[in-house]
């Protein structure tokens, strides 16, 4: 049903009942309430302090890693599939991307490098991908644990490859623009971030590649006899997902001035939970960018929350452990319920 | 046995196969198996469980590979190595599990792998308009009623997922369709709507292939029964000259009229 909710609207205007029923029973809508309740109680505990401009731009930033990672995310997981790499992929690129820089100027490298140094940060997260991808299509390893080995993998390297202690030879430039710069205003991260999600939303919304993600997630045998090539799609996906932490962690490289080895082990947990609240079933076949973009805000927001109303934030990881739960609990109510009907 | 079908048709059948083998280990299923249709009619497909009917349909619908033997369309040998093969000679298949995206809507799952794009093609941006409007098209066509083509598959009775599929394959088969078991999972009402389909399909030209367990269904909705007993075919029979006692008899192996010594 969530999925049809970008066709809606013109429709929609013609026949108002159906604009209720069908906004009622989209995943965006309820998550959308679920996020603004949750603002107006942070709102409410810390008047004054939450709902800032100035906070709210610090979280779009804190979130925009996350983002990049749930867009890929989002499509693996429509596939019925899961990628518990992410985090570390990002890692991973970061670090290609680091050692790249330290060895070609370091702080002082030419905006030519720094591009070729992003670049090989993304090839490294799509190639990385890809691997996982083979892995799961043509290996028939199952997702959680084709990730899982990526995600060793990933993490060994990074430390192999570093040696064990960040790279902080990151270049100005690259701080000062893509890390810490504005465009018309608004942080570059968070443009970044957006544009992505808005690309990757249309192309999961509008093409025959998102129509086939959702058509395999659904039923891959039907797909399959279809004629749709099954196999090569996961690859491009798990691909995709592997891209988009390279994205994020460039970003991330850029934001913070250093490669962060050990600062993600968590991130797969909060962007697996951005999604899934975002209404995509881990079944497959259901689910929207949209409800991921509202998804990703709600662990972000409760992370910045209860900093600000002085709980300790590592609650924040055990409260998203335990929306991550709930989420997956009520995604199997409503499709028990839905193949009862 | 003067019920042996020769039929007054066509000399060369629209689709034929000869002699197919097919072993799964030491599983024989398809024993120099024969089959044949002919232009325009609506042929059943008969035989015990375990007779090899879902080998023989998934060999002759593209699925898989026979060991040895030939097939024929129009009398032309053709190698059918995927069901898109199996497609460009004109050839559909109805599954029995019918093979439907539940997540997708109906003109999705019509349009599934022949999705139609606009603007720059190579860009491969869905036209959802067109393909919404040639699914109710489709859908009309067939004498089928959806309430919405937008809504997705899960949230369709029985009937109407089969007459999904059904409108699925009767859009795109030039020539023949298979149905495997249409009927097994429908209710009375609907299955009446299915074999109405079948005769609709054949009256446009389409030559359907029946697949079925149901004995008096296969003599009310089918031409000509062909059966198989053990992975070879034991029989055929004219519907309208035949019982259903002489259909269980071939089926069983009490009455065996040909191929005995294949």
């Amino acid at each position: 049903m969530t999925r049809l909710a970008p066709d809606v609207p013109a429709r929609a205007m013609a026949r108002s009942p159906l604009v209720v029923r069908r906004a009622l029973s989209a995943g965006e809508t309820w998550v959308f309430a679920a996020l603004i309740i949750l603002m107006a109680i942070f709102t409410g505990l810390a008047p004054g302090k939450f709902l800032t401009l100035n906070n709210l731009s610090l979280n779009a930033q804190t979130a925009a890693p996350f983002l990049l990672m749930a867009v890929g995310e989002t499509f693996v997981i429509l596939t019925a599939g899961i990628d518990l790499s992410v985090g570390f992929v990002l890692v991973l690129c970061g670090v290609v991307a680091g050692e790249f820089y330290l060895s070609n100027g370091g702080p002082d490298a030419s905006v030519g490098t720094i591009w070729v140094g992003a670049i090989l940060g993304l090839l490294t997260g799509a190639a990385f991908g890809a691997l996982q991808g083979f892995a799961v299509a043509k290996l028939k390893i199952p997702p959680l644990i084709a990730t899982l080995m990526g995600l060793g993998v990933a993490e060994g390297l990074s430390y192999l490859i570093t040696g064990g202690s960040d790279v902080r030879a990151v270049p100005n430039t690259l701080v000062s623009s893509i890390g810490t710069g504005y465009f018309a205003g608004v942080q570059w991260v968070i443009i970044i971030s957006f544009l992505v999600t808005l690309v990757f939303g249309l192309i999961l919304a509008y093409t025959r590649f998102g129509r086939y993600t959702y058509a395999i997630g659904s039923n891959p045998e039907a797909a399959r006899r279809a004629g749709v090539n099954v196999d090569w799609h996961l690859i491009k996906v798990y691909s995709l997902s592997g891209l988009m932490a390279g994205i994020a962690g460039i970003v991330n490289l850029a934001y913070f001035g250093t490669t962060t080895i050990s600062a993600h082990p968590l991130d797969n947990l909060t962007v697996i939970t951005a999604v899934v609240i975002g209404g995509a079933s881990l079944f497959g076949g259901r689910g929207s960018m949209l409800g991921t973009f509202i998804g990703v805000f709600i662990p972000v927001l409760l992370l910045s929350g209860l900093n600000i109303v002085g709980v300790n934030q590592y609650w924040q990881y055990i409260l998203t452990g335990l929306v991550l739960g709930a989420a997956v609990y009520l995604d199997q109510i409503r499709r028990r319920l839905r193949e009862r009907a | 046995m003067g019920e042996v079908a020769e039929p007054e048709r066509p000399a060369v059948p629209l689709l034929e196969a000869r002699g197919l083998e097919k072993h799964y280990g030491s599983v024989q299923a398809l024993d120099g198996a024969s089959f044949s249709a002919y232009p325009g009619e609506v042929v059943a497909l008969i035989g015990d469980n375990g007779a090899g009917k879902s080998t023989l349909v998934k060999t002759l619908s593209g699925v898989i590979r026979p060991d040895r033997g030939q097939i024929l369309i129009s009398g032309n040998p053709v190698s059918l190595s995927s069901p898109l093969d199996a497609r460009a000679h004109g050839i559909e298949t109805v599954y029995q599990d019918l093979a439907l995206a539940p997540d997708l809507d109906a003109a999705a799952n019509l349009h599934l792998g022949r999705e139609i794009y606009r603007w720059w093609p190579p860009l491969h941006v869905l036209n959802k308009p067109e393909m919404r409007r040639r699914a109710v098209a489709a859908f009309a066509d067939l004498g089928v009623e959806l309430p919405d083509v937008t809504a997705p598959v899960a949230t369709l009775s029985g009937g109407q997922r089969q007459s999904v599929a059904v409108a699925r394959a009767v859009s795109y088969a030039s020539r023949i369709i298979f149905m495997d078991e249409p009927t097994a999972a429908l209710g009375v009402v609907q299955r009446e709507r299915v074999l109405d389909n079948i005769r609709r399909v054949r009256d446009r030209g389409i030559t359907v292939v029946l697949i079925s367990h149901n004995m008096p269904e296969v003599l009310a909705v089918a031409d000509r029964v062909e059966v198989l007993r053990m992975g070879r075919r034991v029989a055929r029979f004219i519907a309208a000259e035949t019982t259903i006692e002489q259909l269980v008899g071939a089926m069983t192996g009490a009455l065996t009229t040909e191929e005995e010594s294949a």
